[in-house]
């Protein structure tokens, strides 16, 4: 019954353009075992990050729930439900970047950054450069033994 | 002209190997190939040109310094201060045992030709013309445990799932490679993937799987990069899909990539999460190799697993078994991180001495201070102090010693570590990456974190310090004992080592 109504909504209202490429991605994978991961990573590359009706949709391609293609979004720390920032410097703040100075870069980072609405500095656990640490990455890149000169060189590059 | 390598891998490329190597493809008769690391990480950019005397490299090169390097000869590999000779006479590539890493920095990643001639492929033929049970009677005499960590019988493991009785069977290979310290499965990914290829089709043959999946974490974009490439090569040549090398058997193998849950590197929250769900850890029994990805029997093991299988195949399980110490047989590959002069993989028989490790192959701390503390096995293994390095490396010794082989890394502290700030840190960390199914991990972590700042902020001689050691003492116990999965039950490890070894960092006696 439920599903019934579903479909009687959507004839009344159209998909949104986004949700029609949403829609698009996730159709590509609804033939693999599990796919939702993928989906949901291939979305949030399309977009930037995933939207109440890219949710939606995605459930609705995959015959979920819209809870359960929430539980699973809300669960893993690489998906955002808001725009990403123009920049993104993440530090890795794991034991081996700690036995190098990696909690004093943090905070350095983080005051660093403080002014900056643009700029989000979040903490990850391992790049798997433990060798070469403190291990940050500024945009995507991964650097290795980086000090806050270094950040703040990186960020002397962007155009604001 | 002449051919210069210039490694790819992440760590050469975090200290400017890309570069190096724009700048030398610019350099008239120059062909610069890129090639994985040899795993002397502290040597990145490690450069090497081919001479008649064979690679010879040079390290730390920048892309500034290239010109002067060009100047002083670096083309017929002339002296230099960076020069290190003759990269594969160099003593700490030469001291190791290397089996599962015998491949990696010595060609392009993906060249399937390099492979075969190195002795690629040859663990697939002839598992496939053993009989399955007798392919896996040579894996469980070869002694291979799990090197995830769990240490459990891989040939036992693999019995099973071949016994168990199944339309459809999976393999699966865990590079969810998170704990800290950890990037042996990262390196061997992305310098020398078709070993994780032939492994996992190994064992796919052997139990009947037809479909397998990699699950890599985000964290690393190359490795993912590298072992699709490296399965399309596969595939186009034949190694995988309907017709395994000729065999008439079907596997078809995939990259799945988790999205930043240290969890779904426990086998169970690994499944839940490839089934596109919360990685939520499973209650076992019933265990994977029964009822495993989509309630199938499934092969579950590390990347070091696997890449160690093609070489127990090609030269039998006994000559694997030949290595290591009492019940830890075959090699390790110990990762060298942290505060350490010399970082890299270093693979060695077990029961090498964890001073050894440290001090002759690491070099001691980078900072060029005292050791002060090892972290054995990852944020969920022990810190060793200084003066108990001597143990061997092998799952029963380190267990004895209160501590844990895990994945096989080291993290190096110097004298300046505040081995109470570690303890909490595993608290902490536990509390942002436990999944939350169970109690004592969700709420045990949280509880752990208030109550080592209550400690450290409560001075030495205060009425009631001491029940806080009991508060945090009963909380250890009740994560260990009422966790589901390793992530609750072995958080107390790293907190009681500090306890123990460094009570003075936590202000001294607890009265």
């Amino acid at each position: 019954m439920a599903r019934a109504g579903r479909q009687q909504t959507e004839e009344l209202t159209p998909r949104s353009a986004r949700a029609e490429v949403t829609r698009e991605v996730a159709q590509g994978y609804a033939g693999e075992r599990g796919p939702l991961l993928e989906i949901l990573h291939a979305v949030q590359a399309e977009h930037g990050y995933l939207a109440d009706e890219d949710v939606s949709e995605i459930a609705d391609v995959l015959n979920l729930s819209v809870a359960e293609v929430h539980g699973t979004v809300s669960f893993y720390h690489d998906f955002r439900r808001r725009p990403a920032p123009d920049h993104q410097v993440q530090i890795c703040r794991a034991e081996a970047c700690q036995s190098v100075g990696a909690a004093a870069l943090f905070d350095a980072a983080q005051d660093h950054f403080a002014h900056r609405e643009d700029v989000e500095v979040r903490e990850v656990f391992c790049f798997g450069n433990c060798a070469l640490g403190p291990s940050a990455s500024i945009d995507g890149r991964l650097r290795a033994r980086v000090t806050i000169d270094d950040i703040a060189a990186a960020e002397s590059g962007w155009s604001r | 002209m002449t051919t210069v390598w210039v490694p790819q891998d992440s760590s050469a490329r975090a200290v400017g190997a890309d570069e190096v190597a724009a700048v030398l493809a610019t350099v008239d008769g120059v062909t610069v190939r890129r090639n994985g690391t040899r795993g002397m990480l502290w040597r990145e950019p490690l450069v090497e040109v081919e001479t008649d005397r064979g690679r010879v490299g040079y390290a730390g090169v920048t892309a500034e310094a290239v010109p002067s390097l060009l100047e002083a000869g670096l083309l017929v590999g002339s002296e230099h201060e960076s020069c290190i000779g003759v990269v594969d006479e160099d003593p700490w590539l030469t001291a190791q045992d290397r089996v599962s890493l015998a491949r990696i920095g010595l060609a392009e990643p993906t060249d399937l030709s390099a492979y075969e001639a190195q002795g690629g492929w040859a663990g697939l033929r002839r598992a496939l013309e053993l009989d399955p049970a007798d392919v896996v009677e040579e894996v469980v005499a070869s002694g291979l445990r799990g090197r995830g960590g769990a240490g459990f019988p891989t040939g036992v493991k693999w019995r099973t799932v071949l016994q168990a009785e199944a339309e459809q069977k999976f393999v699966a290979c865990n590079l969810d490679e998170g704990d800290s310290g950890t990037f042996a499965d990262r390196i061997l990914a992305e310098a020398d993937p078709f070993t994780l290829v032939e492994g996992m089709t190994i064992a796919a043959v052997t139990v009947g799987a037809t479909e397998g999946y990699i699950y890599c974490r985000s964290e690393y974009p190359d490795a993912v990069a590298r072992l699709r490439d490296a399965i399309a090569v596969a595939a186009e040549h034949g190694y995988l899909g309907d017709d395994v090398a000729g065999s008439g058997r079907s596997f078809r193998l995939q990259v799945r990539v988790g999205a930043g849950a240290y969890i779904c590197g426990e086998e169970t929250s690994m499944l839940e999460s490839l089934e596109g769900r919360r990685g939520e850890v499973r209650a076992k029994p019933p265990i994977p190799a029964l009822r495993g990805l989509w309630d199938s029997p499934t092969v579950v093991n590390n990347l070091l697993s696997f890449a160690a299988i093609p070489m127990i195949l090609a030269d039998g399980g006994e000559a694997y078994a030949a290595r290591g110490v009492g019940r830890s047989r075959g090699t390790q590959i110990f990762q060298l991180a942290g505060n350490i002069a010399r970082g890299g993989v270093y693979e060695a028989p077990l029961g090498v001495s964890l001073r050894e490790l440290v001090e002759d192959v690491g070099g001691g701390t980078r900072s060029g201070r005292p050791v002060r503390a090892v972290q054995v096995g990852g944020p969920l293994g022990a810190y060793l102090p200084a003066d108990r390095l001597d143990v061997p490396m092998g799952y029963e010794e380190l267990a004895e010693a209160g501590g844990m082989l895990g994945h096989g890394g080291l993290v190096v502290f110097d004298d300046t570590v505040d081995m109470a700030r570690m303890a909490r840190f595993a608290m902490e960390f536990c509390a942002v990456e436990s999944c939350g199914k169970c109690t004592p991990c969700r709420i045990g972590s949280t509880r752990g974190v208030e109550t080592i700042d209550r400690i450290t902020s409560t001075p030495a001689g205060t009425e009631g310090r001491e029940q806080l050691f009991v508060l945090l003492e009963d909380l250890c116990a009740t994560m260990t004992t009422g966790s589901l999965c390793a992530m609750g039950g072995l958080t107390p490890v790293p907190v009681r080592s500090a306890l123990t070894h460094f009570p003075e960092d936590f202000g001294g006696s607890p009265r």
